[in-house]
């Protein structure tokens, strides 16, 4: 069934089920994303998808609400942008976002304030290389919890990892901070595939980043001197 | 380290495997009566038993503050930190405490076996400064370094409807509380005519969002499944609230039997009641109280209850929150709709009220309708508890008609105390909003509250008085959101952390000049971009305070 909404004080019409990100991105509108992943079960957790809906008492998450016949939504009102600033303007003062190019666009859309928070207690942690599959760098880490949906239900049922912490001080952990083979994990990579921020990397990547040669790799990945050669 | 032996933990957790991940939170609160803390091997002993993946059982372990992964002393001692507490010198016994006993907080002192550390809103506002003791791993109370067995239920007001069994030092067991008449009224009339009754009462919940409560039974009412749930939501944890505590401990059967009726006002078979953490001397009063109720033939044919504990997370208090913590998970809340009415606990039909909500469904059905309107005002009507704590003479509950204006409250407790004036009144809550004597004769009611910016909350008049300085008020106020934030959402896992650098900035006098502007955009982010009703709400205090005392944010020229 199609149904007629007002987005931007535009009338559209829609099919019945579709979300309101759907319907906007459909018409051409701009709502800007971070948890929210196509492979994922949308948490509406970022809330940088916010948008104003005539009636409501605060703003809805628009990865998760469904458009409904008459509902009149404004997808860039003033109360939308500043909380979508602020947002921004937070994470920019909390974790290193230099590798999330998604985010630095997202940045220089709503004229983000570099440090908006002179003295805010940024989230730091060591860079864990423990296997040879995956670097994880959870001072790169935004919580959008991809990694740990598609570890569990949403993909792999491994359950390898998990959260430790709570609320500022939340991070991706595993049991008791074990090493990641000492855990359930697998080594699937699909954490490493969800993941916006490079928080999580290929190994190979990483040291090709460290500067370590294709050649000096496959001898940490073979034993081997020179690559087998192909016939 | 001694390797831990793990015989006496199999039989304690051993009655939790039918209830599977659900058992989760009871049996690491049974491994913590036995080691103190949950090591590594008792973790993976529950994960195994329970079958639940090991990483989750550590997350859960890391979500509540009252779960430890590292060892504790036998001897815990908790000192509230928050605004009640706060200005009854609660620092200065903490600093004391570390250095009496060469302790640092939280740290485990183990020449003494003991580990002191600050600790949110104990619900003991109304006798502050709060302070728990944890003696041999379990838990028992000291208030205000006496020993004694209960905490003091402080009972005073002008009406005694909710509170007619509370504040006699004693537990109204079912001897004095007599038979559940309201109950059997309630059971001769259809189901929908009991739901009719709690709809024409007016009722609202008490918790502090004030939803109807005849129209959530409604709707769960007309709910398909072949299950369904009513929840007494006892995780009372908002600074300054204290009236469930004293529901509880004094009276445990009006609150048993607001849920009996409503169990079968909706036709649930099961009814849980969600006690908090920090409330651990309630448990045995309402197990007791629970089987007098099933030897009198009220609960246990087709209706029982159980009682479930709640381990340091204010967060649980959120009814979707507190579902998933009962399921056995970290206190994340969920997105609404799906509403609990349809999808609550277990993903079932659930109605979830606050204790006093329970407490007035008792009153309701025996007097009647319009005997329960005589109570209040027209579009307020009923009895309401206020927690009276802070600067007044008389702290303690309060029971007023809805309709008394905030000075007869204020009159009743004794005033100011010490003969000083009025500052202001944090009201509601720590998710509240300060009212000042501009306020004071403004009615309590919902309609006249909301028309002068004061949200009724959960009926928190925590009083401060003109010597009392605002900004360390705040700066609390700051720190327990910050530290009580679940972490799921941004705006409220990073602004309340921004907002709490900023507050304490403030509070020790280092004011930047775009500090009153950043906590605007901090706040306003909070109120209209958070998931939960939480961060919704953990700016409404300061931002109100901003309006007040713009002068406190802003640099001194």
């Amino acid at each position: 069934m199609t149904i007629k909404l007002t987005l931007d004080n535009k009338e559209v019409t829609a099919e019945e089920g579709k979300t309101l990100l759907e319907v906007a991105r459909e018409n051409g509108g701009n709502v800007p994303v971070i948890c929210y992943h196509d492979a994922t079960t949308a948490n509406a957790l970022c809330r940088v998808c916010v948008v104003e809906v005539e009636g409501m008492r605060v703003l809805q998450p628009a990865c998760i609400v469904k458009a409904s016949e008459g509902m009149k939504v404004q997808t860039k009102s003033e109360k939308v942008v500043r909380s979508r600033k602020t947002i921004l303007e937070m994470l920019n003062s909390t974790m290193d976002l230099s590798e999330a190019d998604e985010i630095q666009h997202m940045m220089k859309d709503y004229a983000v304030q570099e440090n908006r928070f002179p003295d805010a207690e940024r989230r730091e942690s060591e860079v864990k290389d423990d296997n040879p599959m995956y670097v994880r760098d959870y001072s790169k880490c935004l919580l959008c919890w991809r990694c740990v949906q598609v570890c569990a239900e949403d993909a792999q049922y491994t359950y390898a990892i998990n959260f430790e912490g709570r609320g500022y001080e939340t991070q991706i952990g595993t049991f008791f901070d074990k090493i990641i083979p000492e855990t359930s994990c697998v080594l699937c990579g699909q954490c490493v595939g969800v993941c916006p921020t490079g928080a999580l990397k290929p190994k190979r990547q990483f040291l090709l980043e460290q500067g370590v040669s294709p050649s000096e790799i496959s001898v940490m990945n073979t034993g081997r001197k020179k690559r087998k050669e192909r016939k | 380290m001694s390797e831990i032996d793990l015989a006496p933990l199999k039989p304690a957790i051993e009655k939790y495997i039918p209830m599977s991940r659900s058992g989760l939170l009871p049996a690491l609160h049974a491994a913590q009566n036995i080691y103190g803390w949950i090591s590594e091997p008792v973790a993976t002993e529950i994960a195994k038993t329970l079958r639940v993946p090991l990483a989750d059982v550590h997350g859960v372990i890391e979500f509540y503050s009252l779960f430890y992964n590292e060892p504790v002393g036998k001897k815990v001692i908790r000192v509230c930190t928050d605004p009640a507490c706060g200005i009854k010198g609660s620092d200065d016994i903490l600093r004391k405490l570390y250095k009496q006993h060469d302790a640092e907080p939280h740290q485990l002192n183990s020449k003494l076996n003991l580990t002191i550390e600050p600790s949110p809103c104990l619900g003991m506002c109304e006798l502050a400064p709060a302070i728990w003791t944890m003696d041999d791993y379990n838990n028992s109370w000291t208030v205000n370094q006496d020993e004694a067995n209960r905490p003091q239920s402080l009972v005073y007001g002008s009406i005694r409807e909710l509170t007619k069994n509370c504040g006699n030092g004693e537990t109204t067991y079912l001897d004095k509380y007599g038979k559940y008449e309201a109950f059997e009224k309630a059971k001769q009339m259809p189901q929908d005519k009991v739901i009719a009754e709690v709809k024409e009462s007016g009722l609202v919940g008490r918790g502090g969002a004030a939803f109807p409560t005849g129209v959530k039974w409604e709707g769960a009412f007309k709910a398909e499944a072949n299950q369904k749930y009513i929840i007494g939501n006892a995780d009372e944890s908002e600074p300054g609230t204290f009236k469930d505590r004293i529901l509880l401990l004094d009276d445990p059967h009006s609150t048993i039997e607001g849920m009996c009726i409503a169990g079968y006002a909706i036709g649930a078979s099961k009814g849980f009641i969600y006690v908090r953490g920090e409330y651990p001397y309630i448990v045995p009063v309402l197990e007791k109280a629970l089987s007098e109720a099933r030897d009198a033939g009220y609960l246990g044919k087709d209706f029982d209850i159980e009682v479930r504990v709640g381990a340091g997370a204010y967060i649980c208090g959120e009814e979707t929150a507190l579902f998933e913590s009962i399921e056995g998970k970290r206190g994340f809340p969920r997105v609404k709709p799906p509403f609990p009415t349809t999808h609550g606990l277990f993903s079932k039909p659930t109605v979830i009220n606050n204790v006093e909500t329970l407490c007035n469904v008792p009153l309701i059905i025996s007097k009647g309708v319009a005997e329960y309107r005589k109570i209040g005002t027209e579009k307020s009507p009923g009895p309401k508890l206020f927690c009276v704590s802070g600067d007044v003479a008389k702290p303690g509950i309060y029971e007023v008609p809805f309709g008394v204006t905030l000075r007869e409250v204020l009159e009743m407790a004794g005033g100011v105390a010490n003969g000083k004036n009025l500052k202001s009144v944090l009201f509601g809550g720590a998710a509240g909003a300060f009212a000042t004597s501009e306020h004071l004769d403004v009615k309590m009611t919902f309609e006249d509250l909301r028309s002068a910016g004061l949200p009724l909350g959960s009926g928190v008049v925590m009083v401060f008085d003109e010597t009392r300085d605002m900004r360390d008020v705040l700066n609390r106020l700051g720190h327990f959101f910050a530290h009580e934030s679940c972490g799921k959402c941004y705006p409220c896992q990073m602004g309340t952390q921004r907002q709490k650098e900023i507050l304490h900035r403030i509070s020790i006098g280092k004011v930047d000049s775009d500090d009153f502007v950043r906590l605007q955009d901090v706040g306003w982010t909070m109120t209209d971009a958070s998931l939960c009703g939480l961060g919704q709400t953990a700016a409404s205090a300061v931002l109100s305070a901003m309006k007040i005392w713009p002068e406190l944010f802003e640099v001194k020229s």
